[in-house]
């Protein structure tokens, strides 16, 4: 035959071969948080490689993924808000946390090196509130006293859209001060009474960074990354700590998870020395019952694998992998209420 | 031109009204009758679909807003209030945003759109009119977000520490227009947001100005150049006045464009839901509201006061749409009046 004909008969038989080579993997899909992406990711990539079973996930944010696995169209969600044990009974839903990590304040005055400002979650409050509106304001000065704060108003950076970022920051802010719970509340999207909104992580980082005498919160993952100063924060305990991989592994030490009802459990405000005070957990959610149980058996194998060869990488990340104790009671939870169509557990 | 009675047209011409009615049309045409309705209905059909489409997206916008109309009512319109977590929402502030950089784009835009085509039809040597045009209209190949992205790392960082101090300092001193430049130099807000947007309407008012300009019949203006017309007077008595209903559909055609943009918007305006009164102030637009908010929003309320939003978006639209064609109408029915 001449060589048109056969071009295309390889080419046929290539496609053929590969698209029946990609249907032995089943590939697993997901959606949700952008706070866990990184980690995510990378989990996926080792997984791949080391098992050839992929893992598509969607940045689409806590309350994305909350509205596609209730729609069924995800097989697990992905939401740094846990769920209340009510809505979880009411959708047939299961959660459980996948990684730990920190929200750290960045700010941006000239001359101020990182880790030189101190702050507590009261003073914070306040800023957000538009009550201080300076940054050698009386409050902020008796604080820091060894710094020279100078006089410049003081640039406040949030969030636009909704995140569980900014859940885990006004959850704080909720906690600490009680004019930012009756007058703003916590939410993964609130009436923020002053600044400016940015698009994401990566939007507040940006604005923080090139506003002079801005202030905002991030995710550690993007403070490092974007060299952002971070301050120093008093937690439970009344010590100064600043963020990083001991203090967060410090507040999830603290946790109590067994204790905790569909394990929802809000990190901020742990006791402990060195506890870092805005520490948050992202969290799984899946179906109790699946109607494809062959795709809940590999999200479960994927997160079983990554719960047991992930945690260098989610160290290299800057987050906090879940610790041993907390690994067991997460799959007893996936033991005792996963089942298929028909009743058989899925673990 | 004179005239061919009927009965003399000769066979192989007749188009078939004499004699259909005894013989019926001619195999020829029998062939091709199918093929001409079949091309009828076709066109009639796609003309229908977009009528229907129009209809299925307003109705789907008020089925989706249908539970924020119960619980706000005609308030929407009028509150400032953006609360998810007390679910009270309000328009206010982003159709004050949409409208104040749509307005900001366009007396900026325009008349730069302006200067720009008067000087390739007019001013502009023979050699410099293709590759000038060209780059006009490469502004307007360029994608939004790329808009989004320079204006808030290239564009802002330059704007907040050179244009933005001075402007407070200078223009922040007049007495009552001084209140639209008070405030801290942020870089971002509604002034940026609407500099971003003149400079993406620019292309598309240039490239329909231009092709009006230089339409006008050349024997209008070499008349007035032999009058001792200077050019600025040709431009201004007979170029525009020849040209007004398109110079008027490319404004309009631009200001549908900053009405509706949304990343560029997005990046620059600062998404803050509050109103101010000046224009160095973060606000927000309706669709930076809309592409920042609905992927997150929890809770059926938040989701449909989005949704609500878009619809009145979509009745701006409308409405300037209508306005436009009105004034289309009261010119060339003034010109009608004229000659």
């Amino acid at each position: 035959m001449n060589f048109k004909r056969f071009s295309r008969f390889a080419a046929a038989a290539a496609a053929g071969a590969t698209l029946s080579f990609s249907c032995l993997a089943v590939d697993i899909t997901g959606a949700g948080a952008s706070f866990p992406y990184p980690i995510y990711t990378k989990w996926a990539d080792a997984y791949r490689k080391a098992t050839g079973v992929g893992l598509n996930y969607q940045s689409i944010g806590s309350g994305g993924g909350i509205k596609q696995i209730t729609a069924k169209t995800v097989d697990f969600g992905a939401s740094d808000m846990p769920m209340k044990p009510d809505d979880l009974e009411k959708n047939g839903l299961i959660q459980f946390p996948a990684i730990m990590g920190g929200v750290v304040p960045v700010y941006n005055v000239k001359g101020i090196e990182s880790g030189k400002v101190k702050l507590t979650g009261p003073l914070i409050a306040d800023i957000y509130l538009g009550k201080i509106k300076k940054w050698n304001d009386a409050a902020l000065v008796a604080l820091n006293k060894d710094v020279k704060l100078p006089d410049q108003a003081i640039s406040v950076v949030s969030r636009s859209d909704g995140s569980g970022t900014t859940f885990i920051f006004v959850n704080y802010l909720s906690k600490v001060s009680a004019e930012w719970r009756s007058t703003v509340g916590e939410g993964t999207s609130v009436k923020w009474p002053t600044g400016v909104g940015g698009k994401g992580n990566e939007g507040v980082a940006a604005y923080v960074g090139r506003i002079d005498g801005a202030i905002g919160y991030v995710e550690y993952a993007y403070a490092k990354q974007n060299k952002l100063a971070v301050a120093q924060m008093a937690n439970k305990d009344g010590q100064f700590v600043i963020p990083g991989d001991d203090s967060f592994k410090a507040a999830a030490a603290g946790a109590d998870w067994a204790k905790a009802p569909g394990m929802y459990l809000i990190l901020t405000d742990q006791a402990g020395k060195q506890s870092w005070p805005m520490t948050g957990a992202s969290f799984i959610l899946m179906h109790k019952t699946q109607a494809k149980a062959e795709n809940a058996r590999e999200v479960l194998k994927f997160f079983d694998w990554s719960f047991k060869n992930g945690g260098k990488m989610a160290d290299e990340l800057d987050y906090v992998p879940m610790p041993d104790p907390v690994i067991k009671i997460i799959q007893s939870e996936w033991k005792g209420k996963l089942r298929d169509a028909s009743g058989k557990p899925v673990y | 031109m004179s005239y061919v009675p009927v009965a003399q047209i000769p066979q192989s011409l007749d188009i078939g009204r004499t004699t259909s009615r005894k013989q019926g049309p001619p195999a020829a045409q029998r062939r091709y009758s199918w093929v001409d309705a079949f091309f009828r209905n076709l066109t009639r059909f796609f003309a229908l679909l977009v009528f229907s489409l129009l209809a299925a997206i307003m109705v789907s916008l008020l089925i989706g807003s249908w539970p924020a109309i119960q619980a706000t009512g005609i308030g929407f319109l009028f509150s400032s209030d953006w609360d998810p977590v007390k679910e009270k929402f309000g328009a206010v502030v982003p159709i004050y945003g949409t409208l104040m950089t749509s307005l900001i784009a366009m007396l900026i835009g325009v008349p730069v759109s302006f200067g720009i085509a008067l000087f390739l039809t007019e001013l502009a040597p023979g050699w410099l009119k293709r590759p000038l045009g060209t780059a006009v209209e490469l502004l307007a190949a360029v994608p939004s977000i790329i808009y989004g992205m320079w204006g808030l790392f290239v564009f802002a960082p330059i704007f907040q520490t050179h244009v933005q101090p001075l402007m407070i300092d200078s223009l922040g001193r007049i007495p009552l227009l001084g209140a639209l430049f008070e405030g801290p130099p942020l870089g971002i807000g509604m002034i940026t947001a609407g500099l971003i947007l003149s400079i993406m309407v620019i292309p598309f008012v240039t490239a329909v100005m231009r092709d009006v300009f230089e339409i006008v019949p050349s024997i209008d203006k070499e008349s007035a150049y032999a009058l001792g017309a200077t050019t600025w007077e040709v431009v201004w008595h007979v170029v525009l006045p020849y040209t007004k209903i398109g110079v008027v559909g490319g404004i309009m055609l631009g200001l549908g464009r900053a009405l509706g943009e949304t990343m560029a918007v997005t990046f620059v305006i600062g998404n803050a839901h509050r109103l101010s009164t000046s224009l160095m102030a973060p606000g927000n637009s309706i669709a930076s509201a809309l592409a920042n908010e609905f992927t997150e929003a929890v809770g059926d309320i938040y989701s449909s006061a989005l949704i609500e939003l878009g619809l009145v978006l979509f009745f701006i639209t409308s409405i300037v749409l209508a306005l436009s064609k009105l004034l289309l109408l009261r010119l060339s029915r003034l010109e009608g009046e004229r000659s």
